[in-house]
Protein backbone atom coordinates (compact mmCIF):
# COMPACT_ATOMS: atom_id res chain seq x y z
CA UNK A 1 0.00 0.00 0.00
CA UNK A 2 1.45 3.36 -0.95
CA UNK A 3 1.64 6.18 1.55
CA UNK A 4 -0.85 8.26 -0.42
CA UNK A 5 -3.66 5.84 0.32
CA UNK A 6 -2.92 5.58 4.03
CA UNK A 7 -5.32 7.23 6.42
CA UNK A 8 -4.12 9.15 9.45
CA UNK A 9 -5.56 9.43 12.94
CA UNK A 10 -6.21 12.83 14.58
CA UNK A 11 -2.95 12.27 16.51
CA UNK A 12 -0.67 11.89 13.47
CA UNK A 13 1.06 15.24 13.95
CA UNK A 14 1.61 14.53 17.65
CA UNK A 15 3.31 11.23 16.78
CA UNK A 16 5.62 12.82 14.24
CA UNK A 17 6.46 15.61 16.67
CA UNK A 18 7.37 12.99 19.30
CA UNK A 19 9.83 11.33 16.90
CA UNK A 20 7.68 8.32 16.03
CA UNK A 21 8.61 5.90 13.29
CA UNK A 22 5.40 5.66 11.28
CA UNK A 23 4.39 2.44 9.51
CA UNK A 24 1.31 1.27 7.62
CA UNK A 25 -1.10 -0.64 9.87
CA UNK A 26 -4.75 -1.49 9.20
CA UNK A 27 -4.80 1.12 6.44
CA UNK A 28 -3.44 3.86 8.67
CA UNK A 29 -0.06 5.45 9.15
CA UNK A 30 0.63 4.48 12.76
CA UNK A 31 3.56 4.85 15.19
CA UNK A 32 5.40 1.53 15.57
CA UNK A 33 7.78 3.09 18.08
CA UNK A 34 8.99 6.42 19.39
CA UNK A 35 12.54 7.47 20.26
CA UNK A 36 12.83 5.10 23.24
CA UNK A 37 12.33 2.00 21.09
CA UNK A 38 10.16 -1.08 21.64
CA UNK A 39 12.06 -2.58 24.59
CA UNK A 40 12.14 0.57 26.74
CA UNK A 41 8.57 1.51 25.82
CA UNK A 42 7.38 -1.95 26.83
CA UNK A 43 9.11 -1.83 30.21
CA UNK A 44 7.96 1.75 30.81
CA UNK A 45 4.34 0.69 30.40
CA UNK A 46 4.82 -2.21 32.83
CA UNK A 47 6.37 0.12 35.43
CA UNK A 48 4.70 3.49 34.90
CA UNK A 49 2.07 4.59 32.39
CA UNK A 50 2.04 4.26 28.61
CA UNK A 51 -0.18 6.20 26.23
CA UNK A 52 -1.33 4.52 23.01
CA UNK A 53 -3.15 5.94 20.02
CA UNK A 54 -5.75 3.35 19.00
CA UNK A 55 -7.88 5.71 16.95
CA UNK A 56 -7.64 3.34 13.97
CA UNK A 57 -10.05 1.05 15.81
CA UNK A 58 -13.71 1.21 14.86
CA UNK A 59 -16.00 2.97 17.34
CA UNK A 60 -19.75 2.89 16.81
CA UNK A 61 -23.12 3.23 18.47
CA UNK A 62 -25.75 0.57 17.89
CA UNK A 63 -29.22 1.95 18.47
CA UNK A 64 -32.66 0.43 18.11
CA UNK A 65 -35.71 -0.73 19.99
CA UNK A 66 -33.68 -3.41 21.79
CA UNK A 67 -30.07 -3.25 20.64
CA UNK A 68 -28.86 -5.53 23.46
CA UNK A 69 -31.00 -8.50 22.48
CA UNK A 70 -30.32 -7.80 18.79
CA UNK A 71 -26.56 -7.93 19.43
CA UNK A 72 -26.98 -11.44 20.84
CA UNK A 73 -27.87 -12.61 17.32
CA UNK A 74 -24.28 -12.07 16.15
CA UNK A 75 -22.34 -12.84 19.36
CA UNK A 76 -22.39 -15.56 22.07
CA UNK A 77 -22.34 -13.06 24.94
CA UNK A 78 -25.02 -12.26 27.51
CA UNK A 79 -25.79 -8.73 26.37
CA UNK A 80 -29.34 -8.68 27.68
CA UNK A 81 -27.69 -9.06 31.06
CA UNK A 82 -25.17 -6.26 30.43
CA UNK A 83 -25.81 -3.69 33.12
CA UNK A 84 -25.57 0.07 32.56
CA UNK A 85 -22.01 1.24 33.14
CA UNK A 86 -20.47 -2.13 32.19
CA UNK A 87 -18.42 -3.34 29.24
CA UNK A 88 -18.02 -6.85 27.89
CA UNK A 89 -15.43 -8.56 25.66
CA UNK A 90 -17.08 -10.57 22.90
CA UNK A 91 -16.66 -12.07 19.47
CA UNK A 92 -18.57 -11.57 16.24
CA UNK A 93 -19.34 -15.08 14.93
CA UNK A 94 -19.96 -16.43 11.45
CA UNK A 95 -22.48 -19.19 10.68
CA UNK A 96 -19.93 -21.92 11.43
CA UNK A 97 -18.85 -20.47 14.76
CA UNK A 98 -15.67 -18.90 13.38
CA UNK A 99 -14.59 -15.53 14.73
CA UNK A 100 -15.19 -12.59 12.36
CA UNK A 101 -13.62 -10.24 14.90
CA UNK A 102 -13.20 -9.74 18.63
CA UNK A 103 -14.60 -6.59 20.20
CA UNK A 104 -15.66 -4.63 23.24
CA UNK A 105 -19.29 -3.64 23.73
CA UNK A 106 -20.43 -1.35 26.51
CA UNK A 107 -23.28 0.64 28.02
CA UNK A 108 -21.54 3.86 29.07
CA UNK A 109 -24.91 5.64 29.13
CA UNK A 110 -28.50 5.17 27.88
CA UNK A 111 -27.57 5.69 24.24
CA UNK A 112 -27.71 2.11 22.92
CA UNK A 113 -24.57 -0.02 22.78
CA UNK A 114 -21.08 1.46 22.32
CA UNK A 115 -18.82 -0.96 20.44
CA UNK A 116 -15.10 -0.90 19.63
CA UNK A 117 -13.78 -3.29 16.97
CA UNK A 118 -10.38 -3.91 15.36
CA UNK A 119 -9.20 -1.34 12.82
CA UNK A 120 -8.36 -3.85 10.11
CA UNK A 121 -11.80 -5.50 10.43
CA UNK A 122 -14.08 -2.55 11.05
CA UNK A 123 -15.56 -2.04 7.57
CA UNK A 124 -16.48 -5.72 7.29
CA UNK A 125 -17.69 -5.93 10.92
CA UNK A 126 -20.14 -3.08 10.53
CA UNK A 127 -21.33 -4.48 7.19
CA UNK A 128 -21.97 -7.86 8.82
CA UNK A 129 -23.80 -6.30 11.77
CA UNK A 130 -25.79 -4.09 9.41
CA UNK A 131 -26.79 -7.09 7.25
CA UNK A 132 -27.60 -9.45 10.09
CA UNK A 133 -29.43 -6.95 12.25
CA UNK A 134 -31.12 -4.95 9.48
CA UNK A 135 -34.31 -3.37 10.77
CA UNK A 136 -33.30 -4.01 14.39
CA UNK A 137 -30.35 -1.72 14.94
CA UNK A 138 -28.98 1.34 13.26
CA UNK A 139 -25.20 1.75 13.30
CA UNK A 140 -23.60 5.13 13.69
CA UNK A 141 -19.87 4.92 13.12
CA UNK A 142 -18.10 7.44 15.33
CA UNK A 143 -15.43 8.49 12.86
CA UNK A 144 -15.29 11.89 14.49
CA UNK A 145 -13.89 10.37 17.70
CA UNK A 146 -10.33 9.45 18.61
CA UNK A 147 -9.44 6.62 20.99
CA UNK A 148 -6.40 6.39 23.21
CA UNK A 149 -5.36 3.90 25.87
CA UNK A 150 -3.56 4.86 29.06
CA UNK A 151 -2.07 1.70 30.53
CA UNK A 152 0.19 0.77 33.40
CA UNK A 153 0.40 0.78 37.21
CA UNK A 154 0.48 4.58 37.34
CA UNK A 155 -2.34 5.10 34.82
CA UNK A 156 -5.04 5.49 37.47
CA UNK A 157 -3.11 8.13 39.41
CA UNK A 158 -2.34 10.02 36.21
CA UNK A 159 -5.95 10.05 35.05
CA UNK A 160 -7.31 10.93 38.50
CA UNK A 161 -5.71 14.37 38.16
CA UNK A 162 -7.99 15.04 35.18
CA UNK A 163 -11.01 12.83 35.88
CA UNK A 164 -11.32 12.18 39.66
CA UNK A 165 -14.25 9.78 39.24
CA UNK A 166 -12.09 7.46 37.09
CA UNK A 167 -10.68 5.94 40.27
CA UNK A 168 -14.21 4.91 41.29
CA UNK A 169 -14.44 2.61 38.25
CA UNK A 170 -13.28 -1.02 38.23
CA UNK A 171 -12.07 -3.24 35.39
CA UNK A 172 -14.65 -3.32 32.57
CA UNK A 173 -16.64 -0.38 33.85
CA UNK A 174 -17.65 2.07 31.13
CA UNK A 175 -18.96 5.58 31.58
CA UNK A 176 -19.85 8.66 29.56
CA UNK A 177 -18.65 11.69 31.47
CA UNK A 178 -17.19 15.18 31.29
CA UNK A 179 -13.43 15.27 31.37
CA UNK A 180 -10.59 17.32 29.88
CA UNK A 181 -13.28 19.95 29.22
CA UNK A 182 -15.04 17.74 26.71
CA UNK A 183 -17.24 14.67 26.48
CA UNK A 184 -15.42 11.42 27.19
CA UNK A 185 -16.44 7.78 26.88
CA UNK A 186 -14.20 6.14 29.44
CA UNK A 187 -13.66 2.46 30.20
CA UNK A 188 -11.29 0.86 32.67
CA UNK A 189 -9.80 -1.71 30.30
CA UNK A 190 -7.10 -2.16 27.70
CA UNK A 191 -5.01 -4.75 25.94
CA UNK A 192 -1.74 -4.85 27.83
CA UNK A 193 -2.67 -6.87 30.94
CA UNK A 194 -2.08 -3.76 33.05
CA UNK A 195 -4.61 -1.63 34.84
CA UNK A 196 -5.61 1.32 32.70
CA UNK A 197 -8.24 3.08 30.67
CA UNK A 198 -9.48 3.50 27.14
CA UNK A 199 -10.40 7.11 26.51
CA UNK A 200 -12.67 8.11 23.62
CA UNK A 201 -12.78 11.85 22.90
CA UNK A 202 -13.94 14.02 19.99
CA UNK A 203 -11.27 14.02 17.25
CA UNK A 204 -10.97 17.79 17.53
CA UNK A 205 -9.91 17.46 21.19
CA UNK A 206 -7.57 14.49 20.76
CA UNK A 207 -4.24 16.28 20.39
CA UNK A 208 -4.94 18.54 23.35
CA UNK A 209 -5.85 15.57 25.58
CA UNK A 210 -2.85 13.56 24.32
CA UNK A 211 -0.46 16.42 25.06
CA UNK A 212 -1.98 17.04 28.48
CA UNK A 213 -1.44 13.40 29.43
CA UNK A 214 2.10 13.40 27.99
CA UNK A 215 2.98 16.42 30.15
CA UNK A 216 2.82 14.09 33.16
CA UNK A 217 6.31 12.71 33.70
CA UNK A 218 4.88 9.28 34.51
CA UNK A 219 3.49 9.03 30.96
CA UNK A 220 5.31 8.14 27.76
CA UNK A 221 3.82 7.45 24.33
CA UNK A 222 4.04 3.78 23.34
CA UNK A 223 4.00 2.48 19.76
CA UNK A 224 2.41 -0.55 18.15
CA UNK A 225 5.61 -2.56 18.55
CA UNK A 226 5.39 -2.56 22.33
CA UNK A 227 1.60 -2.82 22.18
CA UNK A 228 2.15 -6.18 20.46
CA UNK A 229 4.77 -7.47 22.92
CA UNK A 230 2.64 -6.31 25.88
CA UNK A 231 -0.51 -8.09 24.69
CA UNK A 232 1.56 -11.21 23.87
CA UNK A 233 2.88 -11.33 27.45
CA UNK A 234 -0.69 -10.81 28.66
CA UNK A 235 -1.76 -13.89 26.65
CA UNK A 236 -4.26 -11.86 24.63
CA UNK A 237 -4.90 -12.99 21.05
CA UNK A 238 -4.43 -10.63 18.13
CA UNK A 239 -7.08 -10.84 15.42
CA UNK A 240 -5.72 -11.78 12.00
CA UNK A 241 -2.80 -13.60 13.61
CA UNK A 242 -3.97 -15.83 16.48
CA UNK A 243 -7.61 -15.73 15.52
CA UNK A 244 -9.42 -15.69 12.19
CA UNK A 245 -12.70 -16.83 10.62
CA UNK A 246 -11.71 -20.50 10.81
CA UNK A 247 -11.11 -20.40 14.56
CA UNK A 248 -13.88 -20.89 17.13
CA UNK A 249 -13.87 -19.20 20.56
CA UNK A 250 -13.31 -22.61 22.16
CA UNK A 251 -10.23 -23.33 20.03
CA UNK A 252 -8.98 -19.81 20.71
CA UNK A 253 -9.21 -20.33 24.51
CA UNK A 254 -11.93 -17.68 24.61
CA UNK A 255 -14.66 -19.95 26.02
CA UNK A 256 -15.38 -17.28 28.65
CA UNK A 257 -16.89 -15.18 25.85
CA UNK A 258 -19.63 -17.80 25.38
CA UNK A 259 -22.04 -17.07 28.22
CA UNK A 260 -23.49 -19.90 30.29
CA UNK A 261 -27.03 -18.79 29.53
CA UNK A 262 -26.35 -18.79 25.77
CA UNK A 263 -24.65 -22.21 25.91
CA UNK A 264 -27.94 -23.66 27.09
CA UNK A 265 -30.04 -21.67 24.63
CA UNK A 266 -27.70 -22.43 21.69
CA UNK A 267 -29.10 -19.36 19.96
CA UNK A 268 -25.99 -17.84 18.38
CA UNK A 269 -24.22 -18.36 15.01
CA UNK A 270 -22.29 -21.63 14.88
CA UNK A 271 -23.86 -22.84 18.13
CA UNK A 272 -23.83 -26.48 16.98
CA UNK A 273 -20.06 -26.50 16.49
CA UNK A 274 -19.36 -24.56 19.65
CA UNK A 275 -21.63 -26.77 21.79
CA UNK A 276 -19.91 -29.86 20.36
CA UNK A 277 -16.46 -28.44 21.13
CA UNK A 278 -17.56 -27.53 24.65
CA UNK A 279 -18.86 -31.06 25.22
CA UNK A 280 -16.17 -33.11 23.46
CA UNK A 281 -13.21 -30.76 23.30
CA UNK A 282 -11.96 -28.74 20.32
CA UNK A 283 -9.65 -30.32 17.72
CA UNK A 284 -6.98 -27.72 18.49
CA UNK A 285 -6.25 -25.28 21.28
CA UNK A 286 -4.49 -21.96 21.50
CA UNK A 287 -1.69 -22.32 24.03
CA UNK A 288 1.19 -20.31 25.41
CA UNK A 289 4.71 -21.53 24.73
CA UNK A 290 7.87 -20.70 26.56
CA UNK A 291 10.76 -21.18 24.14
CA UNK A 292 13.51 -22.70 26.26
CA UNK A 293 16.47 -22.24 23.90
CA UNK A 294 17.57 -20.39 20.82
CA UNK A 295 15.88 -17.74 18.73
CA UNK A 296 12.40 -16.28 19.16
CA UNK A 297 9.77 -18.39 17.36
CA UNK A 298 7.61 -16.03 15.35
CA UNK A 299 4.33 -16.28 13.47
CA UNK A 300 4.40 -19.19 11.01
CA UNK A 301 7.03 -21.28 12.82
CA UNK A 302 6.01 -24.94 12.99
CA UNK A 303 5.38 -26.68 16.31
CA UNK A 304 6.50 -30.32 16.56
CA UNK A 305 6.06 -33.00 19.19
CA UNK A 306 9.06 -34.61 20.89
CA UNK A 307 9.26 -37.18 18.09
CA UNK A 308 9.60 -34.41 15.52
CA UNK A 309 6.13 -34.70 13.93
CA UNK A 310 4.61 -31.33 13.09
CA UNK A 311 1.54 -30.83 15.29
CA UNK A 312 0.79 -27.13 15.01
CA UNK A 313 1.93 -23.64 14.18
CA UNK A 314 2.99 -20.51 16.03
CA UNK A 315 0.49 -17.71 15.46
CA UNK A 316 2.40 -14.99 17.26
CA UNK A 317 5.66 -14.94 19.05
CA UNK A 318 8.65 -12.87 19.89
CA UNK A 319 10.88 -11.80 22.69
CA UNK A 320 9.33 -11.03 26.06
CA UNK A 321 10.99 -7.91 27.50
CA UNK A 322 9.55 -8.61 30.97
CA UNK A 323 10.79 -12.22 31.10
CA UNK A 324 13.91 -11.69 28.95
CA UNK A 325 13.09 -14.83 27.01
CA UNK A 326 11.27 -15.80 23.83
CA UNK A 327 7.56 -16.57 24.19
CA UNK A 328 4.91 -17.54 21.68
CA UNK A 329 1.34 -18.60 21.24
CA UNK A 330 0.10 -21.17 18.78
CA UNK A 331 -2.33 -23.99 18.13
CA UNK A 332 -1.74 -27.62 19.11
CA UNK A 333 -3.93 -30.74 19.49
CA UNK A 334 -5.66 -31.00 22.90
CA UNK A 335 -3.47 -33.95 23.94
CA UNK A 336 -0.45 -31.61 23.84
CA UNK A 337 -2.16 -28.52 25.22
CA UNK A 338 -1.72 -29.08 28.96
CA UNK A 339 0.81 -26.86 30.75
CA UNK A 340 4.11 -28.72 31.02
CA UNK A 341 3.75 -30.45 27.64
CA UNK A 342 7.16 -30.67 25.98
CA UNK A 343 7.23 -29.48 22.38
CA UNK A 344 9.64 -28.17 19.75
CA UNK A 345 9.44 -25.01 17.72
CA UNK A 346 11.14 -25.05 14.32
CA UNK A 347 13.06 -21.84 13.65
CA UNK A 348 15.06 -21.63 10.42
CA UNK A 349 15.20 -25.43 10.24
CA UNK A 350 16.34 -25.92 13.82
CA UNK A 351 14.17 -27.69 16.40
CA UNK A 352 14.28 -25.75 19.67
CA UNK A 353 12.86 -26.98 22.98
CA UNK A 354 9.64 -25.33 24.12
CA UNK A 355 7.08 -25.98 26.82
CA UNK A 356 3.39 -25.26 27.09
CA UNK A 357 2.80 -22.75 29.90
CA UNK A 358 -0.32 -21.25 31.38
CA UNK A 359 -1.20 -17.81 30.07
CA UNK A 360 -0.85 -14.96 30.82
CA UNK A 361 2.93 -15.11 30.70
CA UNK A 362 2.98 -11.99 32.89
CA UNK A 363 0.20 -11.70 35.50
CA UNK A 364 -2.72 -9.39 34.74
CA UNK A 365 -3.04 -6.45 37.10
CA UNK A 366 -6.63 -5.44 36.48
CA UNK A 367 -8.37 -3.56 39.28
CA UNK A 368 -11.46 -5.70 39.86
CA UNK A 369 -12.38 -4.34 43.30
CA UNK A 370 -11.96 -0.94 44.90
CA UNK B 1 36.73 0.03 7.03
CA UNK B 2 34.43 -0.53 4.04
CA UNK B 3 30.63 -0.64 3.78
CA UNK B 4 27.79 -2.15 1.77
CA UNK B 5 24.41 -0.75 0.76
CA UNK B 6 22.88 -3.38 3.06
CA UNK B 7 24.58 -1.60 5.97
CA UNK B 8 27.30 -4.11 6.76
CA UNK B 9 30.87 -3.12 7.49
CA UNK B 10 34.13 -4.92 6.72
CA UNK B 11 37.47 -4.33 8.38
CA UNK B 12 40.43 -6.11 6.79
CA UNK B 13 43.61 -7.31 8.49
CA UNK B 14 45.81 -9.44 6.26
CA UNK B 15 43.39 -11.79 4.55
CA UNK B 16 40.90 -11.95 7.45
CA UNK B 17 37.90 -9.64 7.29
CA UNK B 18 35.92 -8.79 10.43
CA UNK B 19 32.32 -8.03 9.50
CA UNK B 20 29.31 -6.56 11.29
CA UNK B 21 26.37 -4.23 10.87
CA UNK B 22 26.72 -0.47 10.87
CA UNK B 23 25.63 1.93 13.60
CA UNK B 24 22.87 3.08 11.26
CA UNK B 25 21.58 -0.49 10.85
CA UNK B 26 21.73 -1.14 14.58
CA UNK B 27 19.77 2.04 15.27
CA UNK B 28 17.15 1.09 12.68
CA UNK B 29 16.76 -2.39 14.16
CA UNK B 30 16.26 -1.14 17.68
CA UNK B 31 17.09 -3.23 20.72
CA UNK B 32 18.75 -6.44 19.59
CA UNK B 33 17.59 -9.43 21.65
CA UNK B 34 19.04 -12.37 19.73
CA UNK B 35 21.88 -12.93 17.27
CA UNK B 36 22.68 -16.05 15.28
CA UNK B 37 26.24 -15.92 13.97
CA UNK B 38 27.74 -18.32 11.39
CA UNK B 39 29.80 -21.35 12.37
CA UNK B 40 33.50 -21.61 11.62
CA UNK B 41 34.19 -23.39 8.35
CA UNK B 42 31.11 -22.15 6.55
CA UNK B 43 31.77 -20.83 3.04
CA UNK B 44 29.92 -17.67 2.14
CA UNK B 45 29.53 -15.66 -1.03
CA UNK B 46 28.99 -11.92 -0.91
CA UNK B 47 25.25 -11.37 -0.59
CA UNK B 48 24.49 -14.75 1.03
CA UNK B 49 22.51 -14.90 4.24
CA UNK B 50 25.23 -15.14 6.84
CA UNK B 51 23.59 -14.36 10.17
CA UNK B 52 20.29 -13.37 11.75
CA UNK B 53 19.70 -10.46 14.08
CA UNK B 54 16.44 -10.13 15.99
CA UNK B 55 14.80 -7.22 17.75
CA UNK B 56 11.72 -7.53 19.98
CA UNK B 57 9.59 -7.02 16.90
CA UNK B 58 11.28 -8.81 14.01
CA UNK B 59 14.03 -11.04 12.65
CA UNK B 60 16.36 -9.63 9.97
CA UNK B 61 18.88 -11.39 7.77
CA UNK B 62 22.46 -10.19 7.73
CA UNK B 63 24.23 -10.73 4.40
CA UNK B 64 27.86 -11.60 3.96
CA UNK B 65 29.47 -8.39 2.71
CA UNK B 66 32.37 -10.33 1.22
CA UNK B 67 33.12 -13.90 0.00
CA UNK B 68 35.29 -16.36 1.86
CA UNK B 69 35.35 -18.91 4.65
CA UNK B 70 34.15 -18.12 8.15
CA UNK B 71 36.94 -18.59 10.68
CA UNK B 72 34.93 -17.45 13.70
CA UNK B 73 31.46 -16.28 14.66
CA UNK B 74 31.20 -13.86 17.56
CA UNK B 75 30.07 -16.26 20.30
CA UNK B 76 29.93 -13.42 22.85
CA UNK B 77 26.78 -12.09 21.16
CA UNK B 78 24.91 -15.20 22.32
CA UNK B 79 24.89 -13.98 25.92
CA UNK B 80 25.10 -10.26 25.20
CA UNK B 81 23.16 -9.46 22.01
CA UNK B 82 22.81 -5.84 23.18
CA UNK B 83 26.50 -5.38 22.28
CA UNK B 84 25.27 -4.96 18.69
CA UNK B 85 23.49 -1.75 19.78
CA UNK B 86 26.21 -0.59 22.16
CA UNK B 87 29.21 -1.11 19.91
CA UNK B 88 27.96 -2.04 16.44
CA UNK B 89 31.22 -1.22 14.68
CA UNK B 90 33.43 -2.71 17.41
CA UNK B 91 32.73 -5.51 19.92
CA UNK B 92 29.41 -6.12 18.21
CA UNK B 93 31.08 -7.74 15.20
CA UNK B 94 29.36 -10.81 13.72
CA UNK B 95 32.06 -12.91 12.07
CA UNK B 96 35.64 -13.13 10.87
CA UNK B 97 35.94 -14.31 7.29
CA UNK B 98 39.08 -15.46 5.48
CA UNK B 99 38.59 -13.73 2.17
CA UNK B 100 39.24 -15.13 -1.26
CA UNK B 101 39.58 -11.97 -3.30
CA UNK B 102 40.83 -8.64 -2.03
CA UNK B 103 39.34 -6.89 -5.05
CA UNK B 104 35.89 -7.50 -3.52
CA UNK B 105 36.97 -5.46 -0.51
CA UNK B 106 38.38 -2.66 -2.62
CA UNK B 107 35.11 -2.44 -4.55
CA UNK B 108 33.07 -1.67 -1.41
CA UNK B 109 32.24 1.89 -0.29
CA UNK B 110 34.64 3.76 1.94
CA UNK B 111 33.22 5.73 4.89
CA UNK B 112 32.75 8.95 2.95
CA UNK B 113 30.87 7.13 0.20
CA UNK B 114 28.75 5.29 2.79
CA UNK B 115 27.92 8.54 4.59
CA UNK B 116 26.84 10.01 1.23
CA UNK B 117 24.73 6.90 0.64
CA UNK B 118 23.03 7.34 4.04
CA UNK B 119 22.28 10.97 3.19
CA UNK B 120 20.55 9.81 0.00
CA UNK B 121 18.14 7.51 1.89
Amino acid sequence: MSDETLKTTPLYEAHVAAGARMVPFAGYSMPVQYKDGVLKEHLWCREHAGLFDVSHMGQARLRGVSPLSAFEEVTPGDFIGLKPGKQRYSVLLNKTGGIIDDLMAARPDDDGLFVVVNGACKDNDFKVIDNELAGQVKIERLENRALMALQGPEAAAVLAAHIPQATQMVFMDSKSLEGFGTDVILSRSGYTGEDGYEISVPASEATRVWNLLCEDERVRPIGLGARDSLRLEAGLPLYGHDVDESVSPIEADLAFSVSVKRREARDFPGAARIAKELAEGAPRKRVGLKVLEGAPAREGAEIADEGGAVVGVVTSGGFSPSLSSPIAMGFVPPALAAPGSKLKVIVRGKAQAAEVVKMPFVPHRYVRKL
Amino acid sequence: MRFTKDHEWVSLEGDVATVGITAYAAEQLGDVVFVETPEAGKSVKAGDNMAVVESVKAASDVYAPISGQVVEGNAALGDAPETVNDQPEGLGWFAKIKIADKAEYEALMDRAAYEDFLQSL
